[in-house]
């Protein structure tokens, strides 16, 4: 069970790496929405430092379903999924496979590119570490219920605008945890409770997420 | 009673028939009866003033999108555990009625918010969770309209149903769950009501009048629905054959 899971997160970063601009340009999006807010509300710094968390949460989260479409649509095209589909071993267990590489091509860097983005917005130490680690810890999440939708909008006309309103509104409360988290950080508050929601969310997103979502590729196979 | 003869959409059309005229009827009669307790009978609310009376519609609404959308998650389970094509059609029909009362909630909610909160609408854990309620209804239609193929489709909106549906409890519990602007349920099962009988008759009858109102809607868009769907069957041909001129058009 465990190696049809690594052989699954293996192959897809295999394939990831072999087109890096991809992940790149996921990365790039994040550095870019970051920056037009500074420009677009003034350079301010105390306002900035208010609006850093949800900023920077917001932005992770539209790279994340930028790169969402992509998750299966390969796959479905060169026939791939349907041999996944084939084969005797469970859809689920494959489907978090590739949530997991989703996770570690697009949640990761995300993660790490953060707080350097914090900066820009004059976030403090432990806010910047905060906020990594929010990020880090809920992008699981959002990887998981993205695959729902990926799965439910494969092979469909528009399917990348379909994608954002199915998951954008099971997205929020990934967010209002994670952004809350940052923001409890900034006043003072301590981001305990915060990022124990955001755990639960994310133990739950990755669990059963990956089942509903292979339901959804079997739907879409037939 | 074979409940199963009537999941079957040629039995079950000319029943939905029969049936529309008592709920359409029970739907005007409650909700007459609940109209005039809540504008004329019951009396001023002496905190929040004549705003009061939009409860009327206001709780019906919101009760009615959240068990619309449970009645819909239902269906959606039913239609993937035994595949019938009844449920499908029960979720496409109930889709826009529960979008209506998710929007006519946070409509009228504004309406009030503003006399007694002072704002149209505030980022209140209920508010924001009924918002997304919203929005999960418009996925759904959104997502059931892409797709060409019927039974793709509503097999697809049944998994999406089935996803959102853990919503439902968080926008019930969100004033108990976190101490916001919104108030708490006025009635529970456990302790009983909060308001005054008369108002709380008024409410109820509107909510009962709000129920009757759906199914009489619903099942007048399923009776379409089936005849879409199902007409190339023999028994929907003859029926088209039986109505007189219209259809030679």
């Amino acid at each position: 069970m465990l190696r049809l899971i690594a052989a699954i997160i293996a192959r897809d970063l295999r394939l990831a790496l072999r087109r890096p601009a991809d992940l790149v340009a996921v990365l790039f999006f994040f550095v870019i929405v970051a920056s037009l807010f500074p420009l677009g509300v003034g350079p301010e710094t105390a306002l900035l430092r208010q609006l850093a968390p949800g900023v920077l949460w917001v932005g992770a989260l539209l790279a994340t379903l930028l790169s969402l479409p992509r998750l299966f649509a390969d796959d479905f095209r060169d026939g791939t999924l349907e041999q996944l589909a084939l084969s005797p071993h469970p859809l689920g267990l494959m489907v978090l496979g590739k949530v997991i590489a989703h996770w570690l091509c697009a949640g990761l860097p995300l993660a790490l590119l953060a707080p350097v983005l914090g900066l820009q917005f004059d976030l403090s130490a432990d806010a910047l570490w905060v906020l990594t680690f929010s990020i880090l810890l809920g992008t699981p999440a959002l990887s998981g219920i993205g695959a729902i939708g990926a799965g439910l909008t494969l092979g469909l006309r528009g399917g990348g605008v379909l994608l954002s309103l199915l998951v954008l509104p099971l997205y929020i409360p990934v967010l209002i945890f994670g952004a809350g988290a940052v923001e409890a950080t900034v006043s003072g508050l301590g981001a305990g409770a915060h990022l124990s929601l955001l755990a639960a969310l994310t133990v739950g997103g990755v669990v059963f997420a990956p089942w509903a979502a292979a339901l959804a590729l079997k739907i879409a196979l037939e | 009673m074979n409940w199963f003869k009537f999941s079957a959409p040629s039995t079950f059309y000319p029943l939905a028939g029969r049936l529309i005229p008592w709920f359409a009827a029970l739907a005007a009669l409650f909700g007459g009866v609940g109209l005039w307790i809540g504008l004329v009978v019951a009396p001023t609310d002496f905190q929040q003033g004549e705003a009061y009376r939009i409860i009327f519609i206001h709780v019906g609404a919101a009760w009615m999108s959240m068990f619309i959308y449970l009645v819909m998650a239902f269906w959606g389970g039913m239609g993937l555990a035994f595949k019938t094509r009844l449920s499908g059609m029960m979720t496409e029909a109930l889709a826009p009625t529960g979008t209506m009362f998710a929007f006519l909630s946070l409509w009228t909610g504004a309406l009030w918010g503003r006399p007694t909160w002072g704002a149209w609408w505030i980022w209140d854990a209920r508010l924001t969770s009924s918002l997304i309620l919203l929005f999960l209804y418009i996925g759904f239609i959104a997502l059931t309209r892409a797709i060409d193929d019927p039974r793709r489709a509503d097999r697809a909106g049944a998994v999406l149903l089935l996803v959102g549906v853990v919503n439902v409890p968080i926008i019930y519990f969100s004033v108990q769950w976190w101490n916001t602007l919104h108030q708490p349920a006025s009635l529970s099962v456990g302790k009983g009501s909060s308001m005054a009988a008369i108002m709380l008759w008024g409410m109820l009858l509107c909510t009962v009048a709000m129920w009757m109102y759906s199914i009489a809607l619903t099942l007048a868009r399923v009776r379409t629905i089936i005849l879409v769907r199902e007409r190339h069957t023999d028994w929907v041909r003859a029926l088209l054959a039986a109505l007189p001129a219209q259809n030679s058009r």
